[in-house]
C-alpha cells in the first residue's frame, strides 16, 4: 500500500497527491511515469511523475477528475493508500544543454512539465515556458513554473489571465520573429500536442511530445499503448513516452484514445449509483 | 494380475453450450472413485517411462501407488517432492506429449490419465492446506539471499525449491499479483484462479517473500540487486514479452488487440466482471482470432465467452499442423469455435477508424519449410473478404527489453532472448541465471518449471560452495 503523505487541491478537479513511494523515487526522473490502481478490482492507470524526492522517499502526481478512477482518487485523502504504485515507467526525457529551450505545457500537463523545466534549467539551458488553460480558474502551479523557468508566458484560451489564445500563437511569434530556438518540449491533451508540434514543425525545431496513449501493464506486456512514430509502430510504455512530434501519427493516438469512450461513461454511471447507494446507507 | 483396462476413466465436463456462455471451468476434475479406478489401472513399471518424459521428473508411479491405496498425503507428498504446483500442471501441462506420450498402457491402450491424477492429487492437497494450514517445516537458513525476477511458473518454482534449501528468498514482480502467464494469460476456464492463487500462497508458506509493483530494470536494476541491495544471486524468469504483430495495414485500429491484452484484461483486471472491475473490454459480434496455438485458443474462447456471435480462429496453415493441445482443439470445435484453416491476412479494413473487416488469402500447402512443416503458399486470385468487428493478434512475443537492456553484460542471442546454458540455467553474466520463455522463446508453463528446478539446484550449488555466512542464525 501506499500511503498519501499530502494533497493539495489546485482547482476544483485537479489535484496534488504527494504519495510514500521511496522505491519510485530512488531512481525516477523526469518524464517517466506510474501506473497505479486506486483499490482492489481497480483499472491500472498511468500518471506522469510531477516531481520526485529521492531523500524523503516520495513522488508527486497531479491529476484531474475525469472518469471513475480519477474520481474515487479524489475522495481519498492524506493518511489513505493506494493499492498499488508501479514504477518509473518508460524512458526519462532526454534532457542536455540544447541552448534554448521552449517548454510548452497545457491544463494539468503542466505539472508534468515542471521537472523537465527544472532539470533543463538545470542543465544549463535558457527555459521559456508557455502554459495555457481554458480559463484562468484552471490554470496550476503559475509560481512553480516561473521558478523552473526564465520566462514564463501564461495562456488561457478565454482571456481570464495572462494573454488571450492558445499556446501555439506565443511559440509561433518565437518561432517567426528568429529567436533561435533549439528544442521544444511539449506535454499536455494529444491536440495541443499536435498543434505544436505543427507550429514548429515548417521551422524546423527538434520537438518533443509525451504521448499519453491507453495503457493497460505500462510494462510492454499488452501493446494497447501503440503508436506510431515515422510510420513505425512503437509501444509508448517502453519505447516512450516522449517521441519526436513532427513524426507522430496524430489523427491515430486521437482516434485510440477513445476506444472505451463508451464504457467509460458506463463505469462512472455505475459507480455513482454505487456510491450514492452506499451513502443512503451509511446515513441510514 | 487382473485385466488391463484399456480405456481411461474419462473427464466430467460442463455441457459445452452452457459453458460457452460462462467462465467457470471447463473440466470438473475426476472424484475419488474415478481417480482410484483410473489409478488402478497403472501397472507401477520398475523402470517408469514415463518420468523421463516429465520436465521436472515427478516420481509418477510413487504418486499413482499411494493415490491406489488410498494414502492421498502419501500421494501429495510424492507428487510435491518434484512439483511445487500440481494442481496448475495437472490442468495446463501437455501430458499427452511428455508424461502420457510415454506411458507402457499407452502402447496398448489409452495412457494412464496421470495428468488428471496429479490434478485430483494437488487439488486434494490444497484443500488439506485450508483445512490444516500448517507452516512447513523450515529448513536451517543459509543466510544467503537469492533476488527471483518474475513470479511466473519459473520464478515460483525456483523461488519454492531455493527456499527449501534454507535460502532467503524474494521475488520482485512488475504487475500487482503474482502468478505471470497463470493470471494474466490463461484463463478462468481453463485454470482457476483461486488455484492459482492458493498454490502461490503455498509458495508464500515456503518463506518466499513476493515484492508486486516492482519493474526489474525500471524500479531497480539487476545490477543494483547484486551491488546495492545484499542479493547473491538473481534468477532471472521475465516471462515471454512484448506481443508480435504481422505488420500488414490496419493493426492500429480500433478494435484489432494483442491477444496478450485481449487476456490480461479478461483474466487480470477481470474484465468480463465490467463494470464491477473497473477495465472494460469489447463485447465485439464478430471475432477473428489470428494464429494457432494455446494463447490463440484462450483468446477465441474468450471472447466467445464474452458474447461474440461468431469467433474464429484464422491460421495460416491446416488442422494437421495446428500448434495447440489438441484438447484445447477439440474444446474450442465443440464450443461453436469457427476454424479458418489455411487462411492468411492480409489487410484489417477500416471505417471511421474501427475494424470492419479483414482482407485474407486462402493458402495452399507446398514443401516442407526448415521447421519441416509444408509450407502455406498463396492459392492465387483467392482473396476476400471475412465480415469481423474485432481482431486478435496471437502470433507469438518477443522478449521485453526492460531488464536485457538495463543489465550489464548479460549474453542475448539474435532474438533477443538471453543465452544460458540448457541444465543449469546460468547466463553469461557473473551470478546471474535465467529460465522459462526469456531464454526459450514462448513455450510451456511445465518447461519454464523445469527450468525454474534445474536452475535452483544449480544456484545452491553455486551458494553452498561458498563460506557459510551466518550459519550460528540457525543454531
Amino acid at each position: 500500500m501506499y500511503r498519501i503523505l499530502e494533497r493539495e487541491d489546485l482547482t476544483d478537479t485537479i489535484h496534488v497527491f504527494k504519495i510514500d513511494a521511496p522505491a519510485v523515487a530512488k531512481r525516477a526522473k523526469p518524464g517517466q511515469f506510474v501506473i497505479l490502481r486506486v483499490a482492489e478490482d481497480g483499472e491500472r492507470i498511468p500518471l506522469t511523475i510531477a516531481d520526485f524526492d529521492r531523500k524523503a522517499g516520495t513522488i508527486t502526481v497531479v491529476f484531474m477528475e475525469v472518469g471513475k478512477t480519477t474520481m474515487q482518487m479524489a475522495k481519498l485523502g492524506v493518511g489513505d493508500s493506494l493499492a498499488n504504485f508501479a514504477g518509473p515507467l518508460g524512458l526519462p526525457t532526454e534532457v542536455e544543454k540544447f541552448g534554448r529551450v521552449v517548454v510548452v505545457g497545457g491544463g494539468f500537463g503542466v505539472a508534468t512539465t515542471y521537472p523537465i523545466a527544472r532539470a533543463m534549467k538545470e542543465a544549463g539551458n535558457e527555459v521559456i515556458t508557455i502554459m495555457g488553460a481554458r480559463t484562468k480558474d484552471l490554470l496550476i502551479w503559475e509560481d512553480m513554473m516561473r521558478s523552473a523557468s526564465h520566462e514564463l508566458i501564461v495562456c488561457t484560451d478565454d482571456g481570464s489571465y495572462g494573454r488571450k489564445g492558445l499556446v501555439t500563437a506565443p511559440l509561433k511569434e518565437m518561432l517567426e520573429d528568429d529567436c533561435r530556438i533549439d528544442r521544444v518540449v511539449a506535454i499536455g491533451p494529444a491536440i495541443m500536442m499536435k498543434f505544436v508540434a505543427l507550429t514548429s514543425q515548417p521551422f524546423g525545431v527538434p520537438t518533443v511530445v509525451s504521448l499519453n496513449p491507453l495503457m493497460v501493464d505500462g510494462t510492454g506486456l499488452c501493446g494497447a499503448c501503440r503508436v506510431s512514430v515515422d510510420g513505425v509502430t512503437k509501444f509508448a510504455c517502453v519505447d516512450g513516452p516522449d517521441f519526436d512530434g513532427h513524426k507522430v501519427d496524430w489523427d491515430l493516438l486521437l482516434a485510440r484514445q477513445k476506444i472505451f469512450v463508451e464504457e467509460e461513461k458506463i463505469s462512472l454511471e455505475h459507480w455513482r449509483h454505487h456510491e450514492s447507494c452506499e451513502c443512503s446507507k451509511a446515513k441510514a | 494380475m487382473a485385466k488391463l483396462n484399456l480405456n481411461r476413466q474419462p473427464m466430467p465436463e460442463q455441457d459445452h453450450k452452457e459453458r460457452a456462455r460462462n467462465f467457470k471451468e471447463v473440466t470438473l476434475g475426476y472424484s475419488l472413485e474415478t481417480a482410484l479406478a483410473e489409478a488402478e489401472r497403472c501397472i507401477i513399471c520398475p523402470k517408469p517411462a514415463c518420468v523421463k518424459g516429465c520436465p521436472v521428473n515427478v516420481p509418477i508411479p510413487d504418486f499413482i501407488k499411494a493415490l491406489r491405496e488410498n494414502d492421498l498425503p502419501g500421494a501429495a507428498k510424492a507428487l510435491k517432492s518434484k512439483n511445487n504446483l500440481p494442481s496448475i500442471c495437472g490442468r495446463v501441462c501437455p501430458q499427452e506429449s511428455q508424461c502420457e506420450a510415454l506411458c507402457v498402457v499407452g502402447k496398448k491402450g489409452a495412457p494412464i490419465a496421470i495428468g488428471r491424477l496429479e490434478r485430483y492429487v494437488g487439488d486434494w492437497e490444497l484443500r488439506r492446506m485450508e483445512e490444516n494450514p500448517s507452516v512447513p517445516a523450515k529448513p536451517t537458513p543459509t543466510g544467503k539471499r537469492v533476488a527471483v525476477v518474475g513470479a511466473g511458473p519459473s520464478g515460483l518454482t525456483a523461488a519454492a525449491d531455493l527456499a527449501r534449501l534454507g535460502h532467503s528468498v524474494t521475488i520482485f514482480e512488475a504487475l500487482h499479483k503474482p502468478g505471470g502467464v497463470l493470471i494474466y494469460g490463461i484463463p478462468e476456464f481453463r485454470l482457476p484462479k483461486s488455484i492459482v492463487g492458493a498454490e502461490v500462497d503455498y509458495v508464500r508458506s515456503l518463506g518466499v517473500e513476493i515484492v508486486v509493483d516492482s519493474v526489474i530494470g525500471r524500479t531497480v536494476t539487476v545490477d543494483e540487486l547484486l551491488d546495492e541491495e545484499g542479493f547473491d544471486v538473481v534468477f532471472l524468469g521475465t516471462g515471454a514479452g512484448l506481443p508480435n504483430f504481422m505488420g500488414i495495414p490496419g493493426e492500429n485500429l480500433n478494435g484489432v488487440y494483442s491477444a496478450n491484452e485481449f487476456l490480461t484484461r479478461a483474466n487480470l483486471m477481470k474484465a468480463y466482471a465490467f463494470p464491477e472491475a473497473d477495465t472494460p473490454i469489447k463485447r465485439s459480434k464478430r471475432v477473428a482470432v489470428v494464429g494457432g496455438g494455446n494463447v490463440a485458443m484462450d483468446a477465441v474462447r474468450t471472447a466467445l465467452r464474452l458474447g461474440a456471435e461468431e469467433a474464429s480462429i484464422v491460421y495460416r496453415r491446416s488442422e494437421e499442423e495446428l500448434p495447440a493441445r489438441r484438447e484445447e482443439f477439440e474444446h474450442a470445435k465443440d464450443e461453436g469455435i469457427v476454424f479458418r484453416f489455411l487462411t492468411n491476412p492480409v489487410e484489417i479494413l477500416g471505417d471511421k477508424g474501427w475494424v470492419v473487416g479483414m482482407k485474407c488469402l486462402e493458402m495452399e500447402l507446398g514443401e516442407p519449410d526448415a521447421s519441416g512443416r509444408r509450407r502455406p503458399v498463396i492459392k492465387p486470385g483467392s482473396e476476400f473478404v471475412l465480415d469481423v468487428d474485432a481482431v486478435i493478434m496471437a502470433i507469438g512475443t518477443s522478449p521485453n527489453p526492460l531488464v536485457t537492456r538495463t543489465t550489464r553484460g548479460l549474453e542475448l542471442n539474435r532474438h533477443g532472448t538471453v543465452v544460458a546454458d540448457p541444465e543449469t540455467g546460468k547466463s553469461s553474466k557473473d551470478k546471474v541465471w535465467a529460465g522459462g520463455d526469456i531464454v526459450t522463446g514462448a513455450a510451456t508453463v511445465i518447461s519454464a518449471m523445469g527450468a525454474g528446478k534445474r536452475a535452483a539446484l544449480s544456484i545452491h550449488e553455486f551458494l553452498m560452495m561458498e563460506p557459510r555466512i551466518n550459519a550460528d542464525r540457525s543454531g
